[in-house]
């Protein structure tokens, strides 16, 4: 029977050659061309937040730079002096396009530092529920379902009336109904993967325990994380901008996107749409790209629809 | 299943307590109630009268019944602008929130579960893409911005539509709905839209994730051995199993679009909830907002309850596992 | 007399992007009326795929690319998806592997039964649920009336295979293809399933294509065997001569893996190696890499089925002994 165990010439199939994960994962993401475009858009709009200062014609929080006699100028209309304002001015003569870049910047931070704070709070409550188990679990739990079963926007509202406008309270807020989708999700993930063999393994080795949570059992549960988190990071900027439009997120001195909007809102009856129109599409071409992303992520990270 | 009615029964009235103790402690305990809840310009003597009918020399927890009772009595104190009690100023305004609402969900159903169905039929071509892609935007339009550029469209530039307001409305059991005059319908059409957007999304996803899921079952393909229609298989076998994810998250959703219509009704002036608590925030009339605090998350409880009962309905195995067959 | 089922060098392929995978190439049999086949293979050797052509339901990327499918004197290869329905379920009936999947959970058996009545059938509903209620009976349901209006969780397993082998029956098909309908069940079911389906398609003269990857279950059951092997039928000929005298070494493999022939305490037999990739198979036999008996000319070239006496057919190039007519 010996001579059978050869493999005829069907078996033998070419060996790939070895490609790190990193290089592999990025070869698949970059196979669906609307999903690396919405990356480079990312990409793009962060550098374009990131270099504000630079890039702007003027500094909109700059009152010396800014003229109220060049006040909602429709779009490539020149001031008195012969400035160029591509995308028309507001009601206080400010250029939209910087307004837009600079309030990109601070709808961006908002996004990504309450997503960043929620995470660690979130991954830190979720591991240590799936962790410990018992009560430490269903206190931790029973908050996460109290949290979830009131919409976000409803909670953030709610608690930025009481405290009052300014950008480091609507980054409390957002973190505040976002800790909880990431509590859950690492727990789900931190209850399979802690039966798996690795955990037991690193257990008999009498690892310490912190070591073995955060070395070994959550970076087994990145996957479903950074799915939730990149779907997150949008929400909090679209939810950040309602906020402000509604009047109770960030200082008008400080304008977010959401903000730009809003003040636009009023001239939107006498057809001045600019000053709502532009900021609205850098918003969405935001929120869309990052979601985009997000969705792309969410294809190649979830096992089941692998092929 | 009388038994699980009571448990989930039991389960609600725990969330409700809680909320209020919540908001009983963040009115009470952080901030003196008698700032929260008096107008700022009230006298001596209001004052006096209104920490003994608080009880506010009282210890906390004979505060916290006292809350609790007047709670019961729909007591929530008198709104400082309208000088009405607060909690029949938000009933007054709950019909026509609900009904921008309920009339998103249905918009939201009719259009998310035909197209949501194609895309996981098609899930390969260029319709399944096409219309998933555009679920991918419909996520992410700002709604707020989204309700501003419609009135730009359809009542400024093309003056087809109302910019705002609520228009006609008929009147049912003393209650007045925009349904009932069809001069009210293209004041509710905007709104509606824009509230139903977002979920419109969220239907189409649902809806193609289970078609995707059911049409590799073998009890699709049992039916289509049996020589069944695709027009029976889709719309009795797959629709039936669909339906189960899609109402319980619609249900859910319920709650989440009547906290939404805050956005839609500022944008439209649509006289609802919505639009007192944003004025209400403006103007600092405590009051209002406590009270639709109490009476929203009390309607959300109810809700879930509901979609928790409509789903053991849905689902035959989950109604006879608690039934103890 | 014309055979109930006349398959003949039917080739089913799917057409995917890393290549074509001849998953059915060049199959051919024929059942007569009231004739069990066994249709026996390792999973992954196009035997299920062989019982979906036959019905009709292969999806894409999969196409029947050549053969005829002869059903009494009708050909059914082109046939359009309508009057392939019109066929399935009434003149070719299906069943699955695992009663749990194949029905639908969330609906009554009553609309699964009533609904292959009407597919194919005009008549009033309560007729139908009358001729449910019977079919039910034949299969050996106790209490069929209250059992139609339960749903498939509140059944067992064989149970529900009854329900299916009655669903399938409904209509007295000429040909019935059962695909391991016995796998997920019990043995002691197993035997009472495997009776069933006899004695019920004996009565109606209903052909039979038992399709299984277990050698034991057919041997009882089937009149002739066919093996199958990596997308061809490599040994057919009558169940008791296959059996007795398996000409083919694959044939020879199976037969030496089965339980019975194994002493206890020793290991089982196996055939070593696994079915080959289908994407890419040798241009040999695609038996050869495992074949103790191979030889040169099993790597170079594809056996031809080669026809000995009336009723056994070979694809092999040195038979195991002497091959009896």
């Amino acid at each position: 029977m010996a001579g059978s165990l050869e493999r005829g010439a069907g078996a033998a199939e070419p060996v790939p050659a070895v490609e790190s994960p990193f290089r592999r994962f990025a070869a698949d993401y970059s196979a669906n061309g609307i999903a690396l475009a919405a990356l480079l858009t990312v990409v793009v709009l962060a550098l374009l937040a990131i270099l504000a200062p630079w890039i702007a014609p003027q500094n909109p929080y700059d009152l010396t730079q800014i003229s109220i006699f060049d006040n909602m100028l429709s779009p490539s209309e020149r001031s008195l002096e012969g400035k160029l304002f591509l995308l028309g001015t507001d009601d206080q003569g400010r250029d939209m396009l910087s307004a837009m870049i600079y309030g990109l910047k601070l709808s961006l931070f908002v996004g990504a530092a309450s997503t960043a704070i929620a995470l660690a709070v979130g991954v830190s409550l979720g591991v240590v529920a799936a962790y410990f188990g018992g009560l430490i679990d269903s206190v931790i739990m029973r908050l996460v379902d109290l949290q979830l079963s009131f919409p976000a926007i409803l909670i953030a509202l709610i608690l930025l009336a009481l405290l009052g406008k300014g950008v480091d309270k609507v980054i409390l807020a957002l973190t505040l109904v976002q800790w909880a989708y990431y509590a859950r999700t690492v727990r789900g993930n931190a209850l399979v993967e802690r039966r798996r063999e690795y955990i037991e393994a690193a257990h008999c080795l009498a690892l310490p325990r912190r070591r073995i949570i955060f070395r070994h059992l959550l970076p087994n549960c990145m996957a479903p994380l950074i799915v939730v988190a990149t779907v997150q990071v949008a929400h909090a900027i679209s939810l950040e901008a309602t906020l402000s439009f509604l009047g109770v997120g960030v200082p008008i001195t400080e304008p977010s996107l959401g903000l730009l909007i809003a003040n636009g809102y009023k001239y939107i009856l006498s057809g001045k749409y600019w000053v709502s129109f532009f900021p609205g599409l850098l918003l969405l071409a935001t929120i869309l790209s990052i979601n985009l992303v997000g969705d792309h992520l969410r294809d190649l990270l979830n096992p089941r629809l692998k092929r | 299943m009388l038994a699980f009615v009571l448990r989930r029964l039991g389960q609600s009235a725990f969330v409700i307590v809680a909320m209020a103790a919540l908001v009983f402690l963040s009115v009470y305990a952080i901030g003196n109630p008698i700032d929260i809840l008096l107008a700022p310009d009230a006298d001596q003597q209001e004052r006096a009268a209104a920490i003994a009918r608080l009880g506010l020399d009282r210890p906390l927890w004979q505060q916290f019944l006292t809350f609790l009772v007047n709670l019961a009595q729909g007591d929530l104190g008198k709104s400082f602008v309208f000088g009405s009690d607060a909690v029949s100023l938000i009933l007054a305004r709950l019909p026509a929130t609900l009904e921008l609402a309920l009339v998103a969900l249905v918009l939201a159903i009719v259009a998310g579960i035909p197209l949501g169905i194609l895309a996981g039929l098609r899930s390969d071509g260029w319709i399944g893409r096409g219309v998933m892609t555009g679920s991918i935007v419909g996520f992410s339009l700002p709604n707020f911005w989204l309700g501003i550029m419609m009135i730009l469209l359809f009542a400024v530039e093309l003056k087809w539509l109302p910019a705002g307001g609520r228009g006609a409305t008929g009147t049912f059991l003393g209650l007045q709905f925009s349904l009932l005059d069809p001069a009210g319908w293209p004041n509710l059409l905007m709104p509606a839209l824009t509230l139903a957007i977002y979920k419109v999304s969220l239907v189409i996803r649902l809806a193609y994730a289970g078609t995707r899921e059911a049409m590799l079952q073998d009890y699709v393909r049992f039916a289509r051995a049996k020589g069944l229609s695709p027009a029976r298989i889709i719309g009795v076998h797959v629709l039936k199993n669909i339906l189960i994810p899609i109402v319980t998250v619609l249900g859910l959703e319920l709650g989440s679009m009547i906290a939404f219509a805050v956005v839609t009704e500022t944008v439209f002036a649509w006289p609802g909830v919505g639009k007192l608590l944003i004025d209400s925030i403006a103007r600092l009339d405590r009051p209002v907002i406590v009270a639709y605090l109490i009476i929203v998350v009390g309607m959300f409880t109810l809700i879930n309850l509901a979609v928790d009962i409509l789903y053991s309905i849905l689902d035959p195995r989950v109604r006879l596992a608690d039934g103890g067959h | 007399m014309t055979a109930a089922l006349q398959v003949s060098n039917l080739e089913t392929h799917f057409f995917t992007r890393a290549g074509v995978v001849k998953a059915v190439d060049g199959v051919s049999f024929s059942i007569a009326r009231g004739e069990v086949l066994g249709l026996v293979g390792e999973s992954g050797s196009g035997k299920t795929l062989t019982a979906l052509s036959i019905l009709g339901l292969v999806d894409p990327p999969g196409k029947i690319v050549a053969g005829s499918i002869r059903l009494g004197d009708e050909e059914l290869t082109g046939l359009s998806e309508r009057s392939w329905r019109a066929i399935r379920g009434k003149r070719i009936a299906m069943i699955f592997q695992d009663p749990m999947m194949t029905l639908n959970p969330v609906l009554r058996i009553e609309t699964q039964m009533i609904e292959a009545v009407l597919a194919h059938a005009v008549m009033s509903k309560d007729n139908a649920r009358q001729r449910c209620r019977e079919a039910l009976a034949r299969v050996g349901i106790p209490s069929p009336d209250e059992r139609l209006t339960a749903y498939p969780h509140q059944f067992s397993g064989g149970m529900r295979q009854r329900v299916a082998i009655a669903i399938a029956l409904l209509h007295s098909p000429d040909v019935l293809i059962a695909d391991e309908p016995t796998t997920a069940l019990d043995v002691t079911i197993q035997a009472q399933i495997v009776a069933e389906v006899q004695k019920l398609a004996a009565a109606t003269g209903t052909a039979i294509l038992w399709v299984t990857h277990d050698l034991a279950v057919v041997s009882g059951l089937s009149d002739r065997l066919a093996v199958m092997y990596a997308g061809r039928i490599v040994e057919e000929g009558p169940t008791t001569e296959v059996l007795a005298r398996p000409a083919h070494p694959y044939t020879q493999g199976l037969l030496r893996s089965l339980p019975v022939n194994n002493q206890r305490g020793r290991r089982l037999n196996q055939i070593p190696g696994s079915t080959p990739s289908l994407l890419r198979l040798p241009p040999g036999c695609p038996f050869a890499p495992r074949c103790e008996a191979r030889q040169e000319d099993c790597v170079s070239t594809r056996p031809p089925e080669s026809q000995h006496g009336t009723e056994r057919r070979l694809r092999c190039f040195h038979p195991l002994g002497e091959v009896s007519p």
